[in-house]
């Protein structure tokens, strides 16, 4: 492949990917990224590929990552010459050929499409790139452009710029939209130290979780004394329901190398690492692929852009531990150590991997980078609040209609990232709280909607950024069981090396099982208190330091559950299943059987048409009947 | 030198200096499990943690392994570590119930061990302090024992829990470990240790057994020293 060294190249580059972006002809992109798979992309994109060769047809088929979309994946995208893009979700192999009579009759009358996009933004170029060229068609005036859906409207695309959009595989559409030309500027003309002082004034912390101001990380690790530096991109991702960094890697690997390029000629490094879980084989492929493109084009390896910069990297691939993604037990994973933490009073910038000066980055992070030295500092500023600029990807799960990745502006009330971008609790059901910054993380009740999202309220109100995970709860939520659910994730993700998290947070977990089971005692809140305290006192490292949180902040935000468990003996969420009875109220059962065949107890029992009973000795409060009765006639008390 | 306060009082000592020795260096007694002096310091159990205020701000420090700064201002007995400590010592009880050096600890420090917690029965004596890993890593050089598992389970162990073919006898972790968790047997002629048993090596003057043949085999081949000379145990030397 022709190598890029100077900024022609990289505009020959670029257009050739434009090119394929905005093809003269018909184009089918289908979102293939994990979640996209995940609900049976490959099939359809099967589908359409052998739907247009029967009919013969001149389209182009390619693969894209993920728009963030899950709850309508698979999404299909159509392009057509001076048409606005057009997405389809909630694709299925029965609707391939009718999607494909649509195009060829330029209609939409068998399905319809979600959102149309009548012109890109490109970012990183501060540009605009029209697919509709002329008047918006008739035909199309009733699908509403992408920005006008309440999904996207309160979005600001910065990290996940080209997730959803680009062939993750193909270089050249990434440069066509600005990539790489920030590295090509920053290598050329601006000075290691101007670039460290732009990511400071930009105001960029790091989106991995302890939101440190990135610029100054990296101006201690250009102070560190050691010929030899590292660069390390932490895509370790733990949380369970998190996957923003799995979709950027997979969605937009470029990004990220790019950000490290820039990176690791701002702080004096050679090399680089991409720390990625074994469990992300599509993130490890796309950023394989990447890796190797981007150094047959010259972009990683010797004397990038014509520079006297060398600069490459190596992937490093990690079992799944939790524990992993901190900065140290990463560290000591790359060399091939087990993976535990270490005490940092010996700073990683200064004493890292191989005892060398390391800066370690999240992928969003990195991700940030390249936008920010192509539009400025002050640009990035800009967006957000004063103390946390720029935007922030979060995973949004749990009892939210609209699950997806969102990327919102810092500082965004949380009402707005639950109803407006979310869609609400399904089932008419009343939010109750949201669980952010991961296992470790706290809860936020619904009545604090108004919460500005940004690191310092989120910490201030006892939870935390996190790495960005966002699980919403609604009324059927039991907030013990909750913080039971977290505590016993940590206790087993635990590294076992200091006695407070090992042996504290596993006992906070048999007091909340005995809470959960009806064996609370009095006094248990403020045992669970005066522990949390010492466990996040006296633990090593931030697993043990912030194992506590879920536990504080169900106790700080919903006190009178923890009473109601352990005093009266009751869920009032009805979930802990030793404290809930399910009875049948006479008045409203028909006796129509239903919930006695379903029973898998066999436990209740009744004549017909006359009201049925439930033996409360042989229920196994599994609630099968509650949800079997068509007249609401079972209640859990 | 480096001018800082522990528990009110003025102390200067060289930088690099832990926390820890320099309160111990003046009198000021800080507890500790795993801050052997044989081996490098881990920092696993906690024991030894102590506040640190800088500027307005007061933070737990791991006084093993923090070095001693300019204008700090360390409290070794106050609320909030005496919190950890406690903490820290009613686990390691629940956990190792027939440990009499932990109870013995604990109630030094004026600690009961927490009913809530119950005892386990699994862990035996092992408070994973570390230092016998350590010393074999360190000090021996062989590396025969290591952890395996997570959280809970760690536990120290040859790799797999099978015979170690590079354990040598030499007996330096059941010597290291403050709670006597390693069962090493030694008779006359053997020596049992991990699961394996070591033929001793009688002295060559007074005819006494002293030492595993493997331990000498290895001392040999490390230091270039022949086996014979070896041979003749430190009180005839
Ligand atoms: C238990 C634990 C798990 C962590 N997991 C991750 C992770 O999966 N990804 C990540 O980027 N940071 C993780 N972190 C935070 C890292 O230690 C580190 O602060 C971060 O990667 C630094 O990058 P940033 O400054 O760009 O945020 C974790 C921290 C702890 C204590
Ligand atoms: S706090 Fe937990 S994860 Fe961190 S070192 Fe201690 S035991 Fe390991
Ligand atoms: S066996 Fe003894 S020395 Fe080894 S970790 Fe356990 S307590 Fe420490
Ligand atoms: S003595 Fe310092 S942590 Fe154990």
């Amino acid at each position: 492949m022709k190598k890029i060294s100077t900024l022609d190249d990289l505009k020959k580059a670029g257009d050739k990917g434009l090119k394929s972006l905005f093809p003269g002809s018909v184009k089918i992109v289908v979102g293939m990224a994990t979640s996209g798979i995940a609900s049976g992309a490959r099939e359809v994109y099967e589908a359409l590929s052998a739907e247009i060769k029967k009919r013969k047809l001149p389209y182009i088929l390619t693969g894209t990552g993920s728009m963030g979309m899950d709850f309508i994946e698979p999404l299909v995208d159509v392009i057509e010459k001076d048409k606005p893009r057009l997405s389809y979700g909630k694709m299925t192999i029965d609707k391939v050929p009718q999607l494909i009579d649509q195009i060829v009759k330029g209609t939409i009358d068998k399905i319809k499409p979600i959102y149309r996009v009548d012109e890109e933004d490109i970012i990183a170029k501060k540009e605009k790139k029209q697919y509709l060229k002329g008047a918006l068609p008739e035909y199309l005036r009733e699908i509403p452009a992408m920005y006008d859906i309440p999904f996207y409207k309160k979005q600001v695309k910065i990290a996940t710029r080209n997730c959803g959009i680009i062939d993750p595989e193909n270089i050249e559409e990434y440069i066509a939209r600005g990539g790489y030309l920030a590295a090509q500027k920053a290598l050329t003309s601006l000075s290691p130290e101007s670039i460290v002082e732009d990511v400071i004034k930009s105001g960029l912390r790091g989106r991995g979780g302890g939101g440190f101001l990135t610029g100054v990380k990296w101006q201690s690790c250009v102070a560190a004394k050691g010929d030899i530096k590292y660069v390390i991109c932490n895509g370790d991702e733990g949380d369970p329901g998190a996957y923003m960094d799995r979709s950027v890697m997979e969605g937009d690997p470029h990004s990220v190398l790019e950000g490290m390029i820039i990176g690791a000629y701002a702080i004096g490094a050679q090399e680089g690492y991409i720390y990625v879980r074994n469990e992300y084989p599509l993130a490890v492929a796309n950023l394989t692929k990447a890796i190797s493109d981007a150094r047959s084009r010259g972009l990683l390896g010797k004397n990038i852009f014509g520079s006297n910069f060398n600069f490459d990297l190596k992937i490093g691939k990690g079992a799944g531990a939790f524990v992993c993604g901190e900065s140290t037990a990463l560290m000591a994973s790359l060399e091939g150590k087990a993976g535990e933490p270490r005490a940092k009073y010996v700073h990683t910038v200064e004493h890292g991997l191989w005892d060398r000066p390391t800066n370690l980055n999240n992928v969003e992070t990195w991700a940030n980078v390249p936008v920010i030295v192509a539009r400025s500092g002050k640009w990035f500023s800009e967006i957000g609040v004063p103390h946390s600029t720029g935007t922030k990807v979060f995973s949004l799960v749990g009892k939210i209609n609209n699950i997806g990745l969102v990327e919102v502006p810092m500082g965004i009330p949380l009402k707005d990232i639950i109803y407006d971008i979310g869609g609400g609790i399904p089932g008419g059901k009343k939010f109750k709280a949201v669980q952010t910054g991961g296992p470790s993380g706290g809860c936020i009740p619904a009545k604090m909607m108004d919460l500005s999202v940004d690191f310092d309220a989120l910490w201030e109100a006892g939870s935390m950024m996190g790495s960005g995970g966002m699980i919403v709860m609604d009324e059927k939520t039991c907030m013990v069981d909750l913080a039971r659910y977290f505590i016993e994730f940590l206790a087993s993700e635990s590294c076992g090396k200091c006695t407070p998290c090992r042996e504290g947070v596993r006992r906070m977990n048999d007091i909340l099982h005995d809470i959960c089971a009806g064996h609370g005692q009095e006094g248990d809140v403020e045992m669970l208190e005066s522990m949390a305290q010492g466990i996040v006192d006296g633990s090593l490292c931030a697993l043990g330091g912030s194992a506590p949180n879920p536990v504080l902040s169900t106790i700080k935000y919903f006190r009178e559950e923890y009473d109601a468990h352990i005093k009266q003996k009751h869920c009032p969420a009805g979930v802990c299943r030793a404290l809930i009875r399910y009875e049948i109220a006479a008045k409203k059962c028909t006796g129509c059987g239903v919930c006695a065949k379903k029973c898998p107890s066999e436990c209740i029992s009744g004549e017909k048409k006359k009201a049925h009973k439930i033996d409360q000795k042989k229920c196994i409060k599994c609630g099968i009947c509650m949800e079997s009765c068509k007249f609401d006639a079972i209640t859990v008390k | 030198m480096v001018n800082f306060i522990i528990d009110g009082k003025k102390i200067s000592a060289e930088k690099g200096t832990m926390v820890l020795e320099a309160a111990r260096a003046n009198g000021i007694d800080i507890p500790t499990l795993c801050a052997h002096e044989a081996v490098s310091r881990s920092g696993a159990c906690r024991l030894c943690v102590v506040e640190m205020k800088k500027g307005k701000r007061a933070k737990i420090v791991t006084s093993c392994l923090y070095p001693v700064e300019e204008g700090i201002i360390i409290e070794t007995k106050n609320e909030r570590v005496m919190n950890v400590r406690r903490l820290v010592l009613q686990l390691l009880m629940a956990r190792c119930p027939e440990s009499d050096v932990i109870r013995d600890l604990a109630s030094q420090l004026g600690v009961d061990a927490q009913p809530r917690f119950a005892a386990d029965e699994d862990k035996s004596k092992c408070i994973l302090c570390r230092s016998c890993v350590r010393v074999c890593e360190e000090v021996v050089g062989v590396s025969a024992i290591g952890f395996s598992c997570r959280g809970a389970d760690k536990a120290v162990s040859t790799p797999f829990n099978e015979d170690s073919a590079v354990c040598i006898g030499c007996g330096a972790c059941a010597f290291i470990c403050p709670t006597g968790h390693i069962e090493m047997e030694t008779t006359e002629e053997t020596r049992k240790i991990w699961g394996r048993t070591f033929k001793m090596k009688t002295c060559d003057v007074c005819g006494r057994y002293f030492a595993p043949e493997d331990q000498l085999k290895y001392i040999s081949k490390k230091t270039g020293v022949p086996l014979k000379e070896l041979a003749v145990c430190t009180n005839c030397r």
